[in-house]
């Protein structure tokens, strides 16, 4: 501080003296390097910025391009076509998909909200707590298909046989790491003002949980959730250890099950028209239940921004 | 280092007292941490019953501290160690076997910041009633408690609309509303009134002594000529620096009148000198 007033002194008793301090230019000119180097780099930012859009763009773009012209009410309703039968479709796999993932988000939303609830407000500083936290992180990079191995390990071999439920399981793996950070923060992020409100008020702090800081912490505890289920939606790998395939509607839990992920990954690797065709239109329809998730979970964060 | 006494202190330190009306929080501050750091020492203060009674003092003094003691608020600061006692009618509500969920249901509190939940008026109103699992005509008691708090005119037509939809005034009056609808038997003020402009800050004034006819009242405030309007008693807190901390401590207690005309102690004078010259 005091040198920056020794220095302005100075600057003062120069402009005194008659010597023109170099402030530099009012006018704008492009002849000064620094004006070109700021505009290079205005420009440069925003080239990189729409660069980055280019994938997601060029991804759906192309998806729409080869998969819509197969998209057709047929197609939500029939079975795989067999080698080289015509038509067809997927509607076991969307149902699957649905089925699995509704299992995954039963298992791991109520636990991982519990477990946001002990880390965010029972025991924030306790050892479990920081245990629990770092597993938790470490289990959100954890290589998908290692779930899948695991779930394989632990219920494919133990039941006997592969099933939705053992895909189920393998999500939810994915998934708990993701529902129980977001929801933390949900909780972590309601104003203390609101919970002291609520002790004050004399809340036990089961109280104090139940009807202040779930409610008010419901939009991001959502938006975690639909977050999980749209990765949770587009796995390959861990269903394919899991749940395996079949051409036919699931009608037991038990059962091997089709999803959109794994129909994709079989269809597009066979040499037939029909069936490659049909891969590219499964992955339309799974592209447009991810983003309908991801976007159904922004609208929760937006009205949660309100409030 | 919370340290339990035995509970018969209480009532005779207000047998003692030959003032009118009878403690009913009798607070006894020997030191307070949080941490390492002493923030309050030495500061005893008697509530009694009816009477709004005002804890006056320079920032960092340790009034809202003191206070927030009251009904255990403190528990949530983490490092928080007191020495000394509060009887609340006699009964010490740092004792092990003391409940303090209870203790605040008891000592309902005022923020300095608004503080409504995310919810209807109704449902903010009623909020205390459900957690205590009231059976009754909760309707009629919001309508009560949003009369007594003279926000209802003002919030009739509305009471289902969100609480953060109100002004500042009317949130601090809801949250009052809030407070006394499960009719607890004192009500601590933080500074109610210093979010709020001065026509809000006059309607909460007044409806402080009107409650005060139903309700202990004790208030934190910046302001002095609010303590001098409102408080029937007035408790003078200053900082200490010459131990090295910033502890807060009592300086003088007694009646609002005897502290505003006829202060005894030089730093009570120099205060309140200062603030009106």
């Amino acid at each position: 501080m005091e040198d920056l007033v020794v220095r302005s002194r100075a600057i003062d008793a120069a402009r005194e003296a008659g010597a023109a301090f170099p402030l530099g230019e009012l006018q704008r000119s492009l002849r000064r390097p620094r004006t070109v180097v700021s505009v290079f780099l205005t420009a440069l930012t925003t080239l990189l910025t729409l660069a980055a859009l280019v994938p997601l763009f060029s991804v759906v773009y192309m998806l729409l391009v080869r998969g819509i012209h197969k998209l057709s009410l047929s197609v939500f309703t029939s079975l795989p076509p067999a080698a080289l039968e015509q038509g067809g479709g997927f509607g076991n796999a969307i149902l699957g998909t649905l089925v699995m993932v509704g299992i995954a988000a039963l298992l791991s939303v109520p636990l991982g909200i519990v477990a946001a609830i002990f880390l965010a407000e029972v025991g924030p500083r306790t050892w479990l707590a920081q245990v629990v936290r770092f597993g938790a992180k470490v289990l959100s990079g954890f290589p998908s298909i290692l779930a899948g191995v695991f779930a394989y390990g632990a219920v494919v071999l133990v039941t006997g046989g592969f099933s939705a439920v053992a895909g189920g399981i393998a999500l939810a793996i994915l998934m708990l790491p993701t529902v129980m950070l977001t929801a933390e923060d949900a909780i972590r992020m309601v104003p203390a003002k609101v919970r002291e409100a609520a002790i004050g008020m004399g809340a036990t702090p089961t109280q104090v949980i139940w009807r202040v800081m779930l409610p008010t912490a419901i939009p991001g505890i959502l938006t975690g959730v639909m977050l999980a289920v749209a990765r949770a939606a587009g796995e390959t790998a861990p269903l394919l250890f899991t749940a395996l395939f079949s051409n036919f509607w699931p009608n037991a839990l038990m059962d091997r099950t089709a999803s959109l992920a794994v129909l994709i990954y079989n269809f597009s690797s066979m040499p037939f028209e029909n069936q490659i065709e049909m891969a590219w239109a499964a992955a339309l329809v799974l592209v447009l239940l991810v983003l309908t998730a991801n976007l159904i979970g922004q609208g929760f964060s937006r009205r949660s921004g309100q409030q | 280092m919370i340290q339990a006494r035995d509970t018969t202190t209480a009532s005779k330190s207000a047998s003692d007292s030959k003032d009118n009306g009878d403690v009913v929080i009798d607070c006894n501050i020997d030191e307070l941490y949080y941490g390492n750091f002493k923030a309050v020492r030495g500061t005893s203060i008697p509530i009694r019953k009816g009477q709004i009674t005002a804890f006056i003092g320079p920032s960092g003094c340790g009034k809202s501290t003191v206070l927030r003691c009251l009904n255990r608020m403190n528990d949530l600061v983490r490092g928080f160690r007191f020495r000394g006692h509060v009887h609340f009618r006699g009964k010490d509500i740092y004792h092990a076997s003391i409940d303090p969920v209870a203790v605040r249901r008891h000592i309902g509190m005022v923020f300095q910041q608004p503080n409504p939940f995310a919810m209807s008026v109704y449902r903010n109103v009623a909020f205390g009633l459900r957690l205590n699992g009231y059976r009754g005509d909760k309707a009629q008691k919001v309508e009560q408690a949003l009369r007594s708090a003279a926000l209802w005119d003002e919030v009739k037509d509305k009471l289902h609309k969100s609480a953060l939809a109100l002004s500042g005034g009317q949130q601090q009056r809801l949250c009052i509303a809030r407070a006394i609808a499960t009719e607890p038997a004192v009500l601590l003020m933080d500074e109610p009134c210093s979010a709020l402009d001065p026509i809000a800050t006059r309607k909460i004034e007044e409806l402080m002594l009107e409650l005060k006819k139903r309700f202990t009242i004790a208030i934190v405030t910046h302001n002095l000529q609010q303590a001098q309007r409102v408080a029937d008693k007035t408790g003078f807190l200053y900082v200490d620096t010459t131990q090295g901390g910033r502890t807060g401590y009592l300086v003088e207690f007694g009646d609002t009148r005897q502290i505003f005309e006829s202060p005894r102690e030089k730093h009570t004078q120099e205060y309140i000198r200062g603030q009106f010259s």
